[in-house]
């Protein structure tokens, strides 16, 4: 036994000597026309020696590791989780998000313009969270192209913007109708899809529309993007000299007609500092919008039957519920959400190209679902602000982001597997009735 | 109301229904009996639109439905519960009978938003008739449960009443008894018989409990390896020697 083990670790070792000579320890340098081989520096070597030991070891020593690994999941599946009955987490639940809203109406006045940009985007994440949470949390539909639909908010803003001047205020329900009018035409397709399946092909969507958005020159200027997308201005009425509308924006100065700085308008020194603060304060109304349409949609029979084929799409159907409507009902709400997103992301960038689509996007805005809980309004808030703002504190570990961010992800799973703050049921209070 | 003629359905090489047929009138408690692997719950997928029938025809209410998606048969008012119980299961025994409800909700995405008045109503309806409901089968006090945690016996009554809170003409039940104890055996058998009496609720039932079977049906259908093998009231049944033989025969 023990001598198998020990032969079994030296195999393992060998492989990966093996595997690692060729790729690691020679180099190919071109020399004038041809190519030579040379060996490779003496710190390489050493670190594919002290790979090969490694696994060696591990391998020696696997099943004690493995125990030690059980133990440790053991450890952190009993760290304590909170639970209050369910009454008292409804109201602490709504404390919790007066609170949240509380601090976000005070938040520009008491940092810097730096942190106010960050929160502008956490909050577009949190839109982000809350949409496809329809799509993934509550109607259990796995989609992986979500990005595809914050894309195309963004994109509408942009091309419009640039082709036909139109304003922000314009754009942003063009936005969300666009996005959900794609949401709407990928649901066809998948109606029939579950699981993987659906996850597949959705997936698939969302790198269709970045490569076209890439490939598309003419029109999105492809991998260079569009840029000089301009801020949200505020429309105002003027009075004086004669009765108008106009729009106030955050420059210094404007030359354009019917639009006037705001500091000139209110009679204050400028400060380039308001344009951030607008934005910022644009983003958290249309969160605390989309936050009491969901609250209102989990209670309506739209939500429930979103809820109810997660749960089981064969009794839907047994209870004369049209699943193709209930679905797309899904897809494109959910979609429209991304487009209002991708609308505000537009605005905060100034400049966006099909980089900002890629499918890690989607896997972030996934990852803000399932940590949050799934259904859950303020467990996504509170993922959009862990998963947005502690990688801008790590900045210094870049190279390393993506690796705690998946530890984070691992260890967050094993320790509470239904979510930071998963969803609580509605209760519904009943008066007897006599009859039906 | 309901006429079943010559009702095939083939699975690739397997035969699993051939030529039955079965008629259920208003008000009737019919019985589907016979062994396991009969072919009784393929009858009843193929009458409730889950499959579509190889052969044969499903009239009901003067239409020829064995076409017609599932769920709109279901909203003709012919509804089903299954052998293994379907319920939402993360979702409360209250938010059950609502989503049962759905259409007869007020779906209007801005009605519901704004909570109009006659948004509100329905509701409240719907409210109204699923706490009705909940009481009849005993279920008030764990309303805002989730239904995965009732226990085995609770989840059918909920199965069955999430059934009758849509208002059907039709309840089908594939094996309700199964698992239940004696007791709540005898409360099935007493929310069976309610069910036809007081609603006018036709009843086309799967039941291996003979007891059960003999004591509420009006009609009985015997199927054997797919095949209609008798039919009558429980007295010819139980005297019909084809039937006493296939049943003693199997053991
Ligand atoms: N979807 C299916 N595909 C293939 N065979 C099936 C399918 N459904 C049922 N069968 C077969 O049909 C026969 C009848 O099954 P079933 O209707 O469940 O019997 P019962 O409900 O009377 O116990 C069985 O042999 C079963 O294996
Ligand atoms: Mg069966």
């Amino acid at each position: 036994m023990k001598t198998n083990n020990i032969a079994f670790a030296f195999f393992c070792a060998l492989v990966t000597a093996i595997m690692a000579f060729p790729l690691l320890g020679l180099k190919m340098v071109s020399e004038g026309t041809g190519m030579i081989i040379q060996g490779a520096t003496a710190s390489t070597w050493i670190y594919i020696a002290s790979a090969c030991m490694m696994v060696f070891l591990v391998q020696l020593f696997k099943t004690s590791l493995n125990s030690g690994v059980e133990q440790f999941k053991v450890q952190l599946s009993r760290l304590p989780t909170p639970s209050l009955p369910a009454d008292q987490h409804v109201r602490l639940e709504k404390w919790a998000l007066i609170l949240i809203i509380g601090l976000a109406l005070a938040w520009p006045f008491m940092t810097s313009r730096s942190s106010i940009d960050l929160a502008t985007l956490v909050l577009i994440y949190v839109m982000l969270g809350l949409g496809l949470n329809i799509v993934v949390g509550l109607a259990g539909l796995l989609d992986l192209g979500y990005v595809a639909f914050y894309a195309v908010g963004a994109y509408s803003y942009a091309l419009l913007n640039n082709y036909y001047g139109l304003s922000f205020w314009i754009c942003l329900p063009i936005a969300g109708l666009l996005a959900a009018t794609f949401g709407f035409l990928l649901g066809f397709p998948v109606l029939r899809l579950r699981g993987d399946y659906l996850a597949i092909v959705t997936l698939g969507f969302g790198e269709i529309i970045r490569i076209f958005l890439n490939n598309l020159t003419t029109l999105t200027g492809g991998p260079n993007g569009i840029p000089g997308i301009p801020k949200p201005t505020l429309p105002m009425i003027q009075t004086d000299p004669e009765f108008a509308l106009i729009s106030l924006d955050f420059s210094r100065s404007s030359r354009e007609e019917g639009v006037v700085p705001f500091h000139t308008f209110f009679g204050l020194d400028y400060n380039p500092e308001t344009k951030v603060v607008f934005l910022y304060l644009l983003a958290l109304a249309m969160c605390l919008a989309i936050i009491f349409v969901i609250r209102r949609l989990i209670r309506m029979p739209v939500g429930r039957a979103w809820e109810a084929l997660r749960e089981d799409e064969i009794a839907c159907r047994s209870l004369g519920l049209n699943r193709t409507a209930i679905k797309l009902s899904a897809f494109t709400l959910g979609a429209s959400f991304a487009g209002f997103a991708g609308c505000f992301f537009a605005a905060r960038q100034s400049f966006i190209s099909p980089e900002s689509f890629t499918f890690i996007e989607s896997a972030i805005i996934l990852a803000i679902v399932v940590l949050g809980g799934m259904g859950s309004q303020l467990g996504v808030i509170l993922a959009a602000i862990v998963m947005i703002v502690l990688p801008e504190l790590a900045r210094e570990f870049q190279e390393y982001r993506m690796l705690m961010f998946g530890l984070l992800i691992v260890l967050i799973m094993i320790w509470r597997p239904q979510g930071l703050l998963p969803m609580q049921r509605p209760h519904l209070a009943i008066k007897e009735a006599e009859h039906a | 109301m309901l006429e079943v003629r010559d009702l095939g359905m083939r699975f690739g090489g397997l035969q699993a229904v051939d030529g039955v047929s079965l008629d259920v009138n208003e008000g009737e408690i019919v019985s589907i009996i016979g062994p396991n692997g009969a072919g009784k719950t393929t009858v009843f997928n193929c009458i409730s639109g889950f499959y579509t029938p190889t052969g044969g025809s499903v009239k009901f209410k003067g239409d020829f439905v064995h076409t017609f998606p599932d769920y709109r048969i279901s909203r003709l008012g012919m509804v089903r519960t299954f052998q293994h119980v379907r319920l939402f299961s993360r979702m409360t025994a209250i938010e059950n009978l609502l989503v049962a409800q759905h259409r007869h909700a007020n779906t209007n995405l801005f009605a519901g938003l704004f909570a109009t008045p006659s948004y509100r109503r329905k509701e409240q309806l719907a409210l109204d008739r699923a706490s009705y409901w909940l009481k009849k089968v005993d279920l008030l006090n764990h309303a805002n449960r989730e239904a995965g945690t009732l226990s085995y016996g609770q989840q059918r009554r909920l199965e069955i009443a999430r059934c009758m809170v849509t208002e059907p003409s039709i309840l089908m039940l594939d094996e309700p008894a199964a698992g239940l104890n004696p007791r709540e055996t005898r409360d099935l058998d007493e929310l069976i018989t309610a069910i036809k009496h007081s609603y006018n609720v036709s009843v086309l039932l799967i039941e291996h409990d003979i007891g059960l079977v003999m004591g509420i049906s009006d009609r009985i259908y015997v199927v054997n390896q797919g095949r209609p093998l008798a039919s009558g009231s429980p007295e010819e049944i139980r005297q019909n020697p084809a039937v006493i033989k296939a049943y003693l025969g199997e053991g």
